[in-house]
């Protein structure tokens, strides 16, 4: 216990960019907590940290890949799923994990989200949802729920929110899950898993947001939005996703809901390539 | 085949087609595109030819898509491409401006449509020369060449990807309609290895290497992902460690570096092609398809007695400025055929200093310029 306490002695450390610290999160926000599991899990899964490359989009959580110790790319807005899509078709032998926020990945970028997992890349997506756009204030976003105070919902919100582990598995990530900030220990061991397994990956990370969502919305700030977590969420590993909607001050499902195994597109395309080869072959 | 493992030979092909085997010849492995009219086919032959030479053809949701899959393919080593017309080279604009930030080698190839909007799709326009040039937000400098056959697109490709390679900047390949889908004779030659360009890796081990430290030309070496670099890029203003710096002082620094590396480097890169300039006292300017009107406009001219030549910009960006300063001394005036309102011509104006009279001939797009609509810009030129 008093080792882990130690600072010297956390297995992160190495996996981090001290010359940067300290980070521009604010206190109270559940971002670190998901790089320490990030970072963790890399150990955990026995992934060689010369092969990982980190990409993250725009927004608080688009900054985790400039404090990561990793090839790691800072790119645009919504646009971390594509360039990590040519990471991975570049070089078979990286492991390509993909760390940004829901306005980033399932707004601007939520046309690419559903086409990376409808060809399997092999790759990892790491969405920290917070609800909302934190970088800029506070705004609504896809993932906010009906009712929810924004700065740009001063009335509450009238749209329709989307269930991200239901949205996924419909679009064919092989594995999806959701954890909150809460459960740093099972968030950990997914993120190892899903860096692990072959094809499409999706770990979506309930996070608090107390400077900006969680103050519009009344909910409660630093250990206590871990009190309000333990008391809200559910675990049911294997549900079906679509019992996943996250409401207003509703229960949050989670657990693992979807770990499948099918041909990732490196597999399919191996198989075109060898044929093409084939054909050139039997011409000459 | 040869090592690179393209074609060797004589071919008649359109340019589409020569393009994408120009970038074979290069030893392009990745190429993310969308369907779009009318640069489909060069997509297309990359999708038979790629997997052919063990690359991979990825056909994306979107051209914005494409151009940041062609970022992240370079930065995994490999030579990358796209290729589009008009509206989505549009979408491509802010991602190619990532690729200057990032300093990632690139190319991005438009065959040039009739436009605003949609336009008319299938039919030729060389509207898009200014937004190559300052599409994207900031400032930049970026390098765009201007293929006039399909034996021009295949070299120019080739091309495009060396001065990408060595200047670690995206190259705009700005052709056009005529070029894409007009089928000639392309000779493809041998390209040997030391004909190509591979950017400069580092010198020194992760713990010495700094990812935006520049070289002697201002450019820095380029490590990729998976070599235990441990790199940071960011489209943010950055150090030469790549780090993220919010001051006015590391902008002016970056900003001078991205600019100025292209800049003085111009000799290098601007490549154009002169046709009896030497007593030539009425110059045309042109690019793309309109350098083969333009060629027949200077016979005409020539013909009946007037002593026309022609500046054919290969490099459209950067500007061949010094070469248009020198010749507005000699010339009493530069016509400017264009399938645009009036593009290049604002160029060659700021360049001529009220030296030469600068007259636009301009073409809306849909069709290529009557040699008789430049032969009479030519005669009043003489005239005056």
């Amino acid at each position: 216990m008093i080792d882990d306490l130690n600072v010297e002695n956390r297995p992160v450390e190495r996996y981090l960019r001290q010359d940067r610290l300290p980070h521009i999160w604010c206190s109270g926000c559940g971002i670190g907590i998901a790089v320490d599991c990030f970072l963790r899990a890399i150990d955990r899964g026995n992934i060689d940290p010369d092969k990982l490359s980190l990409v993250s989009g725009i927004g608080c959580a688009g900054r985790v890949a400039g404090y990561a110790k990793l090839d790691s790319f800072h790119t645009t807005h919504g646009r971390a799923i594509p360039f990590a899509t040519g990471l991975v078709l570049g070089n078979p032998e990286l492991t390509v994990v993909v760390f940004s926020g829901d306005g980033d990945l399932v707004a601007i970028g939520g046309n690419h989200l559903i086409h990376a997992a409808r060809r399997n890349i092999d790759m990892t997506v790491i969405c920290v949802n917070n609800f909302n756009y934190g970088m800029t204030g506070g705004q609504v976003g896809p993932t906010a729920p009906l009712e929810a105070r924004t700065t740009t919902t001063p009335y509450g919100n009238y749209e329709p929110a989307f269930n991200l582990p239901y949205l996924l598995s419909a679009s064919g990530a092989c594995y999806v899950a959701r954890w909150t900030v809460l459960h740093a220990r099972q968030l950990e061991r997914a993120i190892a898993e899903a860096m692990t397994r072959p094809g499409f990956s999706f770990v979506e990370v309930v996070s608090p947001c107390p400077v900006v969502y969680g103050r519009m919305n009344r909910e409660p700030k630093g250990l206590d939005s871990m009190h309000y977590y333990q008391e809200k969420s559910v675990v049911r590993n294997g549900a079906d996703p679509k019992d996943a909607d996250i409401e207003l001050n509703g229960p949050i499902v989670v657990g693992k809901f979807v770990d499948i195994a099918r041909p990732t597109l490196w597999d399919r395309l191996r198989q075109v390539s060898s044929r093409a080869q084939e054909k050139v072959k039997a011409k000459v | 085949m040869t090592e690179n493992q393209g074609l060797q030979g004589e071919f008649f092909i359109n340019g589409d087609v020569a393009c994408a085997e120009g970038a074979i010849s290069a030893g392009c492995r990745f190429f993310a595109g969308y369907p779009i009219t009318p640069a489909t086919e060069v997509a297309e032959r990359m999708s038979t030819r790629l997997p052919q030479v063990g690359g991979v053809y990825i056909q994306m949701e979107d051209e914005l898509a494409s151009m940041c899959a062609v970022l992240g393919a370079s930065w995994a080593g490999v030579k990358a491409m796209t290729s589009t017309s008009g509206p989505g080279f549009s979408l491509m604009m802010e991602n190619i401006g990532l690729g200057v930030m990032l300093e990632t080698p690139c190319v991005v190839v438009n065959i040039q449509r009739a436009a605003p909007s949609t336009g008319l799709p299938t039919m030729v326009g060389q509207g898009d020369m200014m937004q190559a040039r300052w599409g994207s937000h900031g400032s930049y400098e970026i390098i765009a060449l201007a293929p006039s056959s399909p034996q021009d697109i295949f070299d120019l490709t080739i091309l495009a990807f060396n001065l990408s390679e060595e200047y670690r900047v995206p190259v705009l390949i700005m052709s056009d309609e005529v070029v894409g889908h007009m089928s000639e004779k392309v000779v493809m030659p041998r390209v040997p290895p030391e004909d190509l360009i591979y950017r400069r890796r580092p010198k020194v081990g992760p713990d010495d290497y700094l990812p935006y430290e520049p070289d002697a030309n201002l450019v820095p070496s380029m490590a990729v992902a998976g070599e235990g670099y441990h790199f940071h890029v960011t489209g943010l203003t950055h150090d030469e460690r790549g780090y993220p710096v919010m001051t006015a002082e590391a902008q002016d620094r970056l900003v001078r570096r991205l600019v100025d590396k292209i800049r003085l480097n111009r000799r290098d890169i601007i490549r154009c092609k002169e046709v009896e300039l030497e007593d030539a006292d009425i110059i045309l300017c042109a690019y793309g398809v309109s350098v083969r009107i333009a060629q027949a406009a200077v016979r005409m001219a020539r013909d009946e007695g007037i002593r026309a030549g022609l500046l054919q910009l290969i490099t459209v960006w950067p500007f061949a400025e010094e070469r248009v300063r020198e010749l507005s001394l000699q010339a009493k005036a530069f016509v400017v055929p264009e399938i645009n309102y009036g593009q290049i011509v604002l160029e060659v104006e700021r360049c001529a200093g009220g030296r030469a009279r600068t007259i636009l001939v301009p073409h809306m797009g849909g069709s290529v310029h009557s040699p008789q609509a430049i032969l009479e810009a030519i005669r009043e030129a003489h005239s005056d």
